[in-house]
Parts: C-alpha cells; sequence; structure tokens
C-alpha cells in the first residue's frame, strides 16, 4: 500500500501508483474524467480549476503522446505548464534529482508531473517533496504508468460498460511493461471477471501468477473468447539479452493480425498504448480496423489527465485548510 | 414567475433556458413545462468555475453540463433555487461566457435570502426571505419540491 499517495482525508494527493488505491477511488477518477470530455464542445476549450498553479513536466525520458497529453490537459485546467526534457546526459552533469527538486520548489511550482527511467523515481520524489506539492509518476521505469493504465480502463468503460463480466487478454512485451503491471492491478481492483496476460515465455516476468492473472505462450488459446485486447509495444530499446530471435518471427507468433482477432469475442475491442510497431506487434489492419480504439484511447488521456491533476492539487489545498 | 417571464420575452424564438444543477435544474423543469417552450432545456453544472476550489478541493459529482444549443446571440433565463452570496450566479456566468456571447441574461430565481456578497440580482422572484447567519434554505426534490430551513452544524 502506497499510503504517500493519499491526504490526511484519504483523499488522492500524489498519483504514483495504481496498486495500493481502492475501487471508490479509481471510480472517482473516471466519473470526474467523464465530465471532463465535453470540454472540447466550449468556445473556450478550459476551465479554470487550477487557476494560477503551476505545473511542470520532468520528462526524464522521451515522451511524445504522454507529455503533450499532459501538456494539453494542465492548460485545459487553466495551469500554467513548464516542459522540462531531460536528457539522461544532462543529469549526468552531476545534478542530482533531490538538487533539481528544490530548485523547482524555489520557482513556487504546484504539481511535477514526472517520467524516469528508474522505477519509484516518483515515489521518490513524493517523499521529498515540500507538503503543498503534489507528484504525478507518468511512467517509472518498469514500475508504474498509472495514468495510462487510467485512461484504459476509461476506454474500457466507454465501449462495454460494466467491468464485472470482462475478459481481457494484455499481450506482448510483460517484462518490459509498466503499462501491463499498472493495468493489471487496475483490471483485478475494478473486479474484471478475468485477466490474461500473452506472451513468449522469454516476455513474462517470473511469479507474475501472484498479481492476480492467467499465463498464455499461445496467441490463439490466449485470445480465445476475450473481450478487451491491450497490446503492447515491443520494448525492443529495452532489450539488453537476445529474448527473441527477429521481430519477422515474433510478428508470425505473437502479431495481432485479423485472423488471431477471430477467435476473440465478436465485439471485442483492441487497445494499444502507442507508439504502434507496424508489422511487429500488431497489422496496420487490425490497428487502423473497426474494432480498434487506439485513438480514442489518446483522446481520453487528456480527460484522464485533468481529472488526477486536478483531483491531487484539490486534496493539497484541502489539506493546507485543515 | 412564468407570467412575468412570458411578458418578458416577446421573441420566443431565441431563448435558452438553464437550470444550475441540482435545485436550479428542478426550477427551470416547472418553468420549462408552464412556458411550453420548444427549446430543450439546458443543464449547468458550476463545480468547475467555483472560486473555492483552492479551500474545499474537488468533489466527486456526475451531473456534467450539458447546453443542448449555441450560446452565441441567445437570450438565456438563467435559473436556480436559491440566491444567496451571489457566487454561484458569478461562476455560472463565467462558465456559460466559455461556451460563446450570449444576446441577454435574465436570472430567474426561485428564493432570495440576505447575505450578498456579490452585486448580483434577481430578474424575476419567486419570494424573498430573511435568515440569521448560519441558516440555510434548501430546495428538496425533485418529487414532490418543498423548501426546508437548516442550521449549520
Amino acid at each position: 500500500m502506497n499510503s504517500i499517495q493519499l491526504n490526511n482525508q484519504g483523499r488522492l494527493k500524489h498519483f504514483l501508483d495504481i496498486e495500493g488505491l481502492n475501487r471508490k477511488l479509481l471510480i472517482n477518477i473516471l466519473d470526474i474524467a467523464d465530465s471532463f470530455l465535453n470540454i472540447d464542445t466550449k468556445a473556450v476549450k478550459k476551465v479554470p480549476l487550477l487557476r494560477g498553479k503551476t505545473v511542470v513536466n520532468l520528462f526524464f525520458e522521451p515522451s511524445t503522446r504522454t507529455r503533450t497529453t499532459f501538456e494539453l490537459a494542465g492548460k485545459r485546467l487553466s495551469a500554467d505548464v513548464l516542459n522540462f526534457n531531460i536528457n539522461n546526459s544532462s543529469t549526468s552533469k552531476g545534478e542530482a534529482l533531490i538538487d533539481m527538486l528544490r530548485n523547482l520548489e524555489a520557482m513556487h511550482c504546484d504539481m511535477f508531473v514526472i517520467r524516469h527511467n528508474a522505477g519509484g523515481a516518483a515515489t521518490f520524489m513524493a517523499q521529498h517533496v515540500a507538503p503543498h506539492i503534489s507528484i504525478i509518476n507518468a511512467g517509472d521505469g518498469q514500475h508504474a504508468h498509472p495514468t495510462q493504465a487510467m485512461l484504459d480502463m476509461f476506454t474500457i468503460r466507454q465501449n462495454k460498460g460494466d467491468f464485472a463480466p470482462l475478459s481481457v487478454a494484455i499481450v506482448g512485451d510483460i517484462l518490459h511493461s509498466r503499462v501491463a503491471r499498472s493495468n493489471i492491478h487496475a483490471l483485478n481492483i475494478l473486479g474484471v471477471s478475468e485477466v490474461r496476460v500473452v506472451a513468449p515465455k522469454t516476455l513474462i516476468p517470473t511469479g507474475i501468477e501472484t498479481l492476480g492473472v492467467k499465463v498464455f505462450n499461445d496467441l490463439k488459446k490466449g485470445l480465445d473468447g476475450v473481450d478487451v485486447i491491450i497490446m503492447l509495444r515491443l520494448q525492443r530499446e529495452r532489450m539488453k539479452s537476445a529474448l527473441l530471435p527477429s521481430a519477422y518471427e515474433y510478428f508470425q507468433s505473437y502479431g495481432l493480425t485479423e485472423s488471431a482477432l477471430k477467435v476473440a469475442h465478436p465485439d471485442a475491442i483492441v487497445m494499444h498504448p502507442g507508439p504502434i510497431n507496424r508489422g511487429v506487434e500488431i497489422d496496420s489492419s487490425v490497428a487502423d480496423g473497426p474494432r480498434s480504439v487506439i485513438l480514442q484511447q489518446v483522446n481520453n488521456g487528456v480527460a484522464i489527465r485533468m481529472a488526477v491533476m486536478a483531483i491531487s492539487l484539490g486534496a493539497v489545498s484541502e489539506q493546507d485548510s485543515n | 414567475m412564468a407570467n412575468e417571464l412570458k411578458q418578458r420575452h416577446i421573441n420566443r424564438d431565441e431563448l435558452l433556458m438553464v437550470g444550475i444543477q441540482t435545485g436550479g435544474v428542478w426550477v427551470a423543469e416547472r418553468l420549462h413545462k408552464l412556458l411550453d417552450l420548444s427549446q430543450p432545456l439546458g443543464k449547468l453544472n458550476i463545480a468547475f468555475y467555483r472560486d473555492d476550489f483552492s479551500r474545499i478541493g474537488l468533489h466527486p459529482y456526475v451531473n456534467a453540463t450539458t447546453l443542448p444549443l449555441e450560446v452565441d446571440d441567445r437570450h438565456i433565463i438563467l435559473v436556480d433555487d436559491v440566491l444567496h452570496t451571489g457566487r454561484t450566479i458569478r461562476a455560472a456566468l463565467n462558465e456559460i461566457f466559455d461556451y460563446g456571447r450570449p444576446a441577454s441574461v435574465t436570472l430567474v430565481i426561485l428564493i432570495d435570502r440576505n447575505g450578498r456578497e456579490l452585486p448580483i440580482q434577481p430578474d424575476v422572484l419567486g419570494c424573498s426571505i430573511s435568515l440569521e447567519q448560519g441558516k440555510h434554505i434548501k430546495l428538496c426534490g425533485p418529487d414532490p419540491l418543498s423548501l426546508e430551513i437548516r442550521s449549520n452544524s
């Protein structure tokens, strides 16, 4: 349980990890995100909730989708948004994370959104940050990516309504995927009937069954009858050892094609957190096909990040006034 | 109130009646029926426009804002149950203007009570009441509608 995430009223103050949060809290995030969806219909695509607040995006790893949707979410909440894209080389100038944090605190910022290649980086910041500052984890190493998991849950709810009867398959590079870990926790907290992970043995971390999943090494068996398919990107940049023979051979066995999709439920939806490796983990005809909700996920990312930012900064304020 | 509104708005084509969640929507639904308006009713949730966010945080709610028609150049009839400090109406006006530039806004209030903190007054009013500080009047509903006076506990 990551109780550092909650304030003394039990509200979300930092958003670091899905693990340790309860169902009510997750549903609240989804409900608030719902009410941010129609913001696009307004002439002024903003609400004044975070007017006068400063949000800093600290990205120690490259990202396009996540960083821009966090930036857009902050701006639509009327916050001022700063973007720091920090190459690992510039941290090698010798500035420790904690020193950087102190410097940014001195600039009177209210929220840090952090992506880092080290697992636990966001939690470390939350432990050391001044009490009026809120931390959002935008992906830490192979550990967690909680806002991605919430936007996936949001997309599933939009398409399927109820979580309880669903069978969900997460397919691909489970070993290196923080998205998979966060999604497994979220799906189990929200109470789906079954979570499957589908991958070659070399890409399945040992002991994953303890998180409450069924492991499949065969794609067609793993997809049989599922309602939701979450494809993962093959993270070749994270593969230090030869875990796979070649991308081509991976596609032959684990690539999602029209024919592989046939064994799933006829109304099954196909998701992918992006960026897509076309022809490696997913065929273009599926990624662009009628079952794909990949672009809907991107749009939902803004609403979910708005919800998480507004809730967290609200909890910080509440704590201050009590 | 319905009669007074009838006299005010001769051109009924460009109206949009908007109730503020939740009590204002109940009052607006009644007026909408009495006036037999052809345009659908709008519902405003001002939670994202409140000026006390930095003190009370964001509380969960489900009823989102729905404005079924373009706001631009429309005569808005804004309806709420109780007018107290005026801050809710301030927030509602800000939200309406984020949707467009209305031709006019008419404020319709069921109960006006003392304790105003902003220069906001109703155009059409049901009745006024004077309450001690710490007492609140609340519309309960939706069916039947009733008024309750409560004390701050």
